[in-house]
């Protein structure tokens, strides 16, 4: 294990020269903007193929520049302010945004230490002991410049979708914090730096008598709370098919109806930042970080070393929006109600028992072997009594058809017999009679 | 943030700090007393959240990241976000009326609140002016957030609980009363309604549309039945039955 010497730890960080400092707060800002770039390309590129259509492929190589001359449209249109718009609020609202979800970028680890001119320093602009708590702040107050753009509109479908938008973060939040606990109970840290480096233990489990070198993805061994994380994150990013604030079949754009010419391109820009930045927070927390996935380091040692582990960290990014974008070719749209029920009677129980279910499990690991399966029998079979007794509300037998028609109280409706045969009419059998048959000797030739 | 811990104990002020607390703290002040000043409500809950966001990076930068940025979650994320959505709901045109209910409650507010801020000032300054903080290494020596952890589920274990349930408490209180649920026996499906609507007495087809004459374009005018009786099913109950009177049709001398 050559690598671990270079894993980055809190005490690595707020060393660098300014310049240093710098260099990467422009790249992680430049990240964030050039991932916004081929992230539209990419999603309409992915989305037409998936629609069996070609997409945008006329501008550049691949049709690469249309997010470009897209943009570039956009500033020159015009900025339309609406009368009724609370002028100051309706333009911080989108600024709210974007400063949000490029913020929460600084503290994701795109790799290990590095040597940037000869400096050693991690490549990652800053870490803190609460860097993931740091991350939710941000796309907790991003809720602001989705609700404020909808209030400061001054219209029904932006406020409606601003409404909406509350809701639904606040809710999905909730899910998104408790599905996070898991991991800070693992790994037992909230540093973003600390989390990956954890990963990249093998954790010798002790199973039923046999010892288990567990794989060190997250998202291997807390796998709800992974599936948790990621539908969570889907509804806080208004992608879909939990966009709600903007569905455009119900509210026409939702917050963003006013909006238009820059501010509009600000809205959409934080808008695939933040889907950027929350993969990279799901890479980060479940997947790994920036080491290498398993048969790579399988036959090669260097690969989670130097600048290569950027290169990682890039393609499992660029495979969670994929996810996302396919998630937005396949499903449609949730009703408002069903998207509340399954934040809230779905997600959150399943995170608490399971975190119940995990906080048992450590808490036991240095128990007798005898002690434990006592535990987790007397577990098993509270459980599986409470189930057998619950009480189940078992539906009164239905009356057949004919006890319901002689119910049926004085006066009612009157009803045909039940076993009555209409006749075939005998003008209907002599039309079938004379019909032609139909020609049917091309029908193999002929195309449907 | 060890080295702000070691520099916040000894009692100086290091030079960023200070810079941080003099941009922030006249924006939080501006924040209060923007929010107690604006007409508008959103824009009060918006100097609010100013404010907060202000003391969440002044708890972080007197070595308590953990709670500055709970701070940031929990109060500005959550909370004032549920403020806002109330105020949303009640309309953007609302905002505070001016009139005073009882006489003279704006001067005596604004004496008293100074006076109280006066008090409680003077009192903070003479009781901690000379005093230096002590202890914030050994709370913070394994590391802010162990810390908070390891008081939080071990000595204050049983007030955390408490408040916990007296937050689940309150919760399930709002839900009990504001929440109308009708019994699942009380829900008409599409079977029940069905029967309902062909229930003897009752006439399944629509409705017959108001009567609207050459004389009225009224839809509180009664349609007639074949034999010349009003048919009542026709107007909707919430509109009177009246009479037209001589005056309501006669000709209104608008033909030329």
């Amino acid at each position: 294990m050559t690598f671990l010497a270079q894993e980055p730890t809190l005490a690595d960080f707020g060393r660098d020269p300014w310049w240093l400092v710098l260099i990467k707060i422009v790249f992680a800002f430049a990240f964030g903007l050039l991932a916004t770039l081929l992230g539209v390309w990419f999603e309409r590129r992915v989305v037409g193929r998936m629609a069996v259509r070609p997409g945008p492929n006329q501008l550049g190589p691949f049709g690469l520049l249309q997010t470009l001359a897209d943009g570039m449209k956009m500033a020159f249109k015009e900025d339309i302010l609406p009368r009724s718009a609370d002028k100051v609020v309706y333009f911080f609202a989108p600024v709210i945004s974007v400063v949000c979800a490029v913020t929460a970028l600084s503290v994701m680890p795109f790799g290990p230490m590095v040597s940037i001119f000869g400096h050693q320093t991690p490549l990652q602009v800053t870490d803190v002991s609460v860097a993931v708590l740091l991350v939710l702040a941000c796309s907790s107050m991003a809720v602001y410049g989705v609700v404020l753009a909808g209030w400061a509109s001054g219209s029904t479908y932006p406020l409606l979708g601003g409404l909406r938008s509350s809701a639904q973060l606040i809710s999905y939040e909730i899910a998104l914090g408790l599905s996070i606990v898991a991991v800070f109970m693992l790994s037992g840290t909230m540093s973003t730096s600390g989390i990956v480096a954890a990963q990249g233990e093998r954790p010798q489990l002790e199973f039923f008598g046999f010892d288990v070198s567990a794989p060190g993805w997250y998202a291997i061994l807390l796998f709800p709370s992974f599936v948790i994380f990621f539908i969570a994150i889907v509804g806080e990013t208004n992608r879909a098919p939990f966009d709600l604030p903007e569905a455009e079949s119900e509210l026409v754009a939702g917050f963003m109806t006013e909006y238009s010419s820059l501010k509009f391109a600000l809205i959409m820009l934080s808008e695939y930042v933040a889907m950027v930045t929350m993969s990279a927070f799901t890479v980060t927390l479940f997947l790994g970080g920036w080491r290498a996935p398993w048969p790579i380091t399988a036959f090669w040692d260097g690969a989670n070393s130097g600048w290569w582990p950027m290169l990682w960290f890039f393609g499992k990014v660029l495979l969670l929006v994929f996810v996302f974008v396919w998630l937005r070719g396949t499903l449609p749209r949730l009703r408002y109600d069903q998207f509340m029920r399954l934040g809230w009677k779905v997600l959150l129980p399943l995170n608490l028992v399971w975190i119940l279910v995990l906080a048992g499990w450590l808490k036991t690991q240095g128990w007798e072997q005898a002690d434990r399966l006592i535990l987790y029998g007397a577990v098993a079979g509270v459980v599986l009594i409470l189930t057998l007794l619950w009480p189940s509300r078992s539906p009164a037998p239905k009356p057949t058809l004919a006890e319901e028609i002689n119910n049926r109280p004085p006066g009612s409706f009157p009803l045909p017999p039940l076993d009555l045969q209409v006749p075939l009419s005998p003008r209907t059998q002599r039309i079938v009679a004379e019909r032609e048959p139909a020609n049917l000797a091309d029908t193999d030739s002929r195309e449907v | 943030m060890t080295t702000q811990t070691v520099l916040a104990a000894a009692g100086s002020v290091p030079g960023g700090e200070a810079v941080t607390f003099w941009i922030l703290a006249p924006l939080a002040l501006i924040g209060a007393i923007g929010m107690v000043a604006a007409r508008n409500a959103v824009h009060s809950a918006l100097m609010l959240v100013m404010t907060m966001l202000c003391l969440g990076v002044f708890y972080v930068i007197q070595a308590g990241p953990f709670i500055g940025v709970v701070q940031i979650i929990v109060y500005t994320g959550a909370i004032m976000m549920l403020f806002l959505f109330v105020l949303m709901l009640v309309g953007r045109g609302a905002s505070d009326s001016v009139i005073e209910t009882l006489r003279g409650q704006r001067v005596a507010a604004l004496v008293l609140g100074v006076g109280f801020a006066g008090l409680v000032g003077t009192g903070l300054h003479r009781a901690l002016a000379d005093s230096t903080a002590v202890g914030l290494t050994a709370a913070n020596a394994e590391g802010n957030v162990q810390g908070i952890a390891r008081l939080l589920f071990t000595k204050y274990v049983l007030a955390f609980e408490l408040t916990s349930a007296l937050l689940i408490t309150a919760a399930v209180g709002a839900m009990v009363l504001a929440h109308i649920e009708r019994r699942r026996e009380d829900r008409m499906d599409q079977a029940a309604t069905m029967k309902a609507r062909f229930r003897p007495g009752n006439y399944p087809g629509p409705k017959p549309g108001p009567g609207v004459f050459a004389t009225s374009s009224s839809v509180a005018t009664p349609a007639r039945l074949p034999d010349g009786r009003l048919a009542e099913q026709s107007t909707p109950e919430i509109l009177p039955v009246r009479e037209l009177t001589a005056e309501d049709t006669t000709l209104k001398g608008t033909e030329k």
